[in-house]
């Protein structure tokens, strides 16, 4: 049978160093579903944004029923009777189901009843359920998917490329959406399907192509494959990256999570149930498929959300050790002293009253007050500023870089400033330290910027995350929070990051790291768990865990009791 | 029953001016650019239509060819402005609203150069005959109605076409959804591009139909052309009080009319009233208090429908992701 579709050697490049697709070829036949396996990043949408006309590969041919097609745009894709399905959808709110559909249409399409008459036919014909006047704003996310598939049957595509449409979708959804698309593939049409989820590939696909880091592993029926066959091809050997990694030394549990459980916007649960223990001096690594709720979780850590339930504790290990001013104010000395939590070095219990503001501070300076236990507070509901004003060292280094972690029209010292210009007690600000400390970063870290005043949006992903790591870390903090620093850098700078990750752990911080890189988090991290829809399993040692059992958790599907 | 017969057709046609105004915004505002230069546009709108007549007069042209030349005029002097708009804020991608009011700045100064200029269009001959010709249907008649003149009804006319176009076209299909997410009109093979140019070019050029209306038409005064940037920023006000569609600016427009000017009739209507000089810029300020209501209500009931398009005042870029 000759394929409807055929990909011969195609290779696509971003830049110089990210090689997203690495001369890959598969075939598409008439009448099947085939499903494309593989993790984040591993250039399985970029192959079909090829297909579907949003990028155009660097080498190799598509071809369209034996002939050779030149897709440059969305249109072209059409004329070919392609239509891709993206996982945001792109819908105008404020227009009916049907207005979405004849939108950009030509005069030949008629009018809008027709355009409804038709969209009615289509419904009918393949089992969707739908109301071409409903508002797309009224409509469910998988309302919304259905406008967008009506939208490409609508302009006659035979080859539907659906990305990740699942991900959304609640299980009798997904009942619904597989039973559809049974019923295009019996009309002879052609279904490709992005996925990461092992279950549903068995389910639905009649052939499975697997990828990894931008190649093309294998394509294999899915009637003769099983699931632990494709998630050994899907993640791969292990492979040996040589970053030193020590023992932790006295790991004390530092940041306690407990049945934290998040909303989402659209009123799904982010995080369900989430019981998480970081301990200082040790990496503890988040493994899981991009938007499992490693966002949110570090969010709600970080004060930057409020969660349903659960409690966020903060150990702060003082016991024996002395009261400082950088993170309490004399009145809250006072206020320990009279709840009696305070002692001298000689064992004696602290009483304030009488003591002068003065001599108070010679206390503290002389570190003659020591704290008898250590603090435990609870940062849930707390702003990032109330965590900070109870004397939380928490350092976050967000995934947005330019959007939460710096200000892209700020120099580096004034990047700095954001983090310190609070202090000091006249109205002006102080710029000798921020620049003091935006040059020492810069030596340190060999940030490559013309001046400590260049606009930071101007320097390179790598250099900006040494900027935001380095300033993160400058605090010394308890805590070390990075959702996926080393994103879009170079080898040379993902190993400076890691090192920097790693001094941190030896300096008895807390490290929290996101990943995506399964052989990194393998060996970068002490423990490891995996988030997987909202849910984070039992912790695993990195050290023995074989990167089989990660893969499997990140793909088992959490749906069945729900 | 006079007076108040009078003040509805007095407001009626005062109220044109907003229309001509806001319904150019809308067509503007609905391919999501903001154009808050529209005061300019209308000022230099009616500079560049009594240059126009002035011209027409001087060379002896038969009436309906001034009327037509006049309007024409005008409209291409809006065009024009909003051309120089759409490139620095389409093309360029420049702050829309800096933008908007650089030009309103711009555009009246001008106008007031060319307008106090003795050679250009400061005699007032001109103003004499085509007052007539403007008010064409009622110029004869003693009463009231003769303040509409041909421009009311193009007024009108524009007001309904555009809100058809809008709403039940195809093309307004496309441009409401450029306004909505130009991202997803790109997508669906729209030609985002030509689209806004189009829109801000003939909003514009709509728009500065409302100078040449209120100098000529309703006013017929030399000096009118001093208080039209007031109601170029009354139009903007009036484009958020009709909620972003043409044919309510019809009543809309004869409401903001009723307000504007019911100072300088209360003392006819409702003699017991005295209004004083000092209270009588607070009466002008009613047409603003009833713009916030309505935001403020159309708020509360929060429908998607009656905001304002989800992308306006944002450049489109495509490859900003």
């Amino acid at each position: 049978m000759q394929p409807v579709l055929e990909l011969k050697h195609i290779t696509k490049r971003f830049g110089k160093d990210v090689l997203a697709n690495d001369d890959v070829s598969m075939e598409v036949y008439p009448g099947e579903v085939l499903a494309i396996l593989g993790e984040n990043g591993c250039g399985k949408t970029t192959l079909m944004n090829m297909v579907s006309g949003i990028y155009y590969p660097d080498a190799g041919h598509i071809y369209i029923k034996g002939e050779e097609a030149l897709i440059r745009s969305p249109r072209d894709a059409y004329k070919y009777n392609i239509g891709m399905i993206h996982q945001h959808f792109k819908l105008v709110d404020v227009f009916s189901a049907a207005e979405n559909i004849a939108l950009g249409l030509d005069k030949t399409s008629g009018s809008l009843k027709q355009v409804t008459d038709k969209v009615s036919e289509i419904s009918a014909k393949y089992g969707f359920n739908i109301d071409p006047n409903k508002k797309i704003y009224d409509m469910s996310v998988s309302e919304k998917q259905t406008v967008e598939i009506i939208k490409v049957l609508f302009r006659g595509a035979e080859i539907l490329i659906l990305d990740e449409p699942t991900a959304v979708l609640t299980l009798s959804e997904i009942k619904r959406l597989f039973e559809i698309l049974r019923n295009m593939v019996a009309d002879g049409k052609s279904v490709i399907i992005i996925t990461h989820k092992l279950n549903e590939v068995m389910e639905v696909s009649d052939r499975v192509a697997v990828m990894r880091k931008g190649k093309h592993i294998a394509t294999v029926n899915t009637s003769e494959t099983t699931e632990s066959e494709l998630t050994d091809m899907m993640v791969g050997r292990k492979v040996d990256l040589n970053i030193a990694r020590t023992e932790p030394v006295d790991p004390r549990p530092r940041i306690e999570i407990r049945n934290l459980s998040l909303k989402d916007e659209e009123g799904g649960w982010a995080l369900k149930e989430v019981n998480l223990t970081a301990c200082g001096g040790e990496i503890l690594g988040i493994a899981g498929i991009a938007g499992s709720g490693q966002r949110q979780l570090l969010e709600a850590v970080a004060g930057l959300n409020r969660p349903e339930t659960g409690e966020i504790i903060f150990t702060n290990p003082k016991k024996n050790k002395p009261v400082t001013l950088f993170h309490k104010k004399l009145p809250q000395i006072r206020r320990l002293a009279a709840e009696n939590k305070l002692h001298y070095p000689d064992g004696k219990r602290v009483n304030l009253s009488g003591v002068s503001d003065k001599q108070l501070r010679a206390l503290i300076a002389e570190e003659k007050l020591l704290f008898d236990d250590d603090e435990i507070m609870s940062l849930r509901d707390k702003t990032p500023l109330e965590i900070r004003e109870l004397g939380v060292k928490l350092s976050f280094v967000p995934e947005d870089r330019l959007g939460m972690g710096l200000v892209g029209d700020m120099g580096i010292s004034g990047n700095m400033m954001l983090r310190s210009y609070r202090k000091g007690k006249s109205m002006f600000l102080n710029f000798k330290k921020p620049k003091a400390l935006g040059e020492e970063i810069i030596k340190e870290l060999e940030v490559v910027t013309p001046s400590v005043r260049t606009p930071v949006r101007r320097l390179s992903g790598g250099n900006l995350q040494k900027v935001l790591v380095g300033r993160e870390i400058s605090s010394s903090p308890k805590v070390l929070m990075a959702a996926y620093p080393v994103r879009g850098l170079d080898i040379n700078s993902s190993y400076t990051i890691y090192n920097l990750l790693a001094k941190q752990k030896s300096l008895g911080t807390a490290v929290i790291y996101v990943g995506e890189d399964l052989d990194v988090l393998m060996e970068l991290c002490d423990r490891i768990v995996v988030m997987n829809s909202g849910r984070v399993s039992e912790p695993l040692d990195a050290r023995s865990v074989k990167k089989e059992e990660l893969g499997r958790l990140m793909t088992v599907s959490h749906r069945e009791g729900e | 029953m006079g007076p108040f017969i009078d003040f509805l057709v007095d407001s009626l046609g005062f109220g044109a001016t907003f229309m001509y105004g806001s319904t150019g915004e809308i067509i503007t505002e609905k391919a999501g650019h903001l154009n808050l230069g529209i005061p300019g546009v209308m000022c230099m709108g009616g500079a560049g239509g009594c240059l126009m007549i002035n011209l027409c007069v001087k060379a002896g042209f038969p009436p309906f060819l001034i009327v037509l030349l006049g309007i024409l005029g005008s409209f291409i002097m809006g065009v024009l402005m909003g051309l120089i708009y759409s490139f620095l804020t389409v093309t360029l991608r420049a702050n829309q609203n800096v933008t908007g009011l650089a030009l309103t700045t711009f555009g009246v100064g001008l106008m007031k150069v060319l307008m106090s200029d003795k050679k250009l269009v400061q005699a007032t001959t001109y103003l004499v005959n085509p007052k007539n010709y403007f008010r064409f249907p009622f110029a004869s008649r003693t009463d009231n109605l003769h303040t509409l003149g041909v421009m009311f009804f193009i007024a009108v006319i524009i007001a309904i076409g555009a809100g058809w176009l809008l709403y039940h076209t195809r093309t307004g299909l496309n441009l409401r959804s450029i306004g909505e997410n130009p991202a997803t009109a790109d997508a669906a093979g729209i030609n985002v591009i030509r689209y806004k140019y189009l829109a801000t070019c003939i909003g514009s050029g709509i728009s500065a139909l409302g100078g040449l209306y209120y100098i000529i038409d309703y006013m017929c005064s030399q000096e009118a052309y001093l208080s039209l940037e007031a109601f170029g920023w009354l139009s903007i006000a009036l484009v958020i009080f009709v909620l972003w569609k043409p044919h309510i600016t019809i009543p809309g427009a004869f409401i903001f009319g009723v307000l504007f000017s019911c100072s300088s009739h209360i003392p006819n209507l409702l003699p017991f009233i005295k209004v004083t000089m000092a209270a009588k810029p607070l009466f002008k300020m009613l047409p603003y208090v009833f713009t916030i209501v309505v935001l403020i209500i159309s708020s509360v009931r929060s429908r998607r429908e009656n905001r304002p398009p989800k992308s306006l005042g944002i450049s489109y870029f495509r490859e900003e992701r």
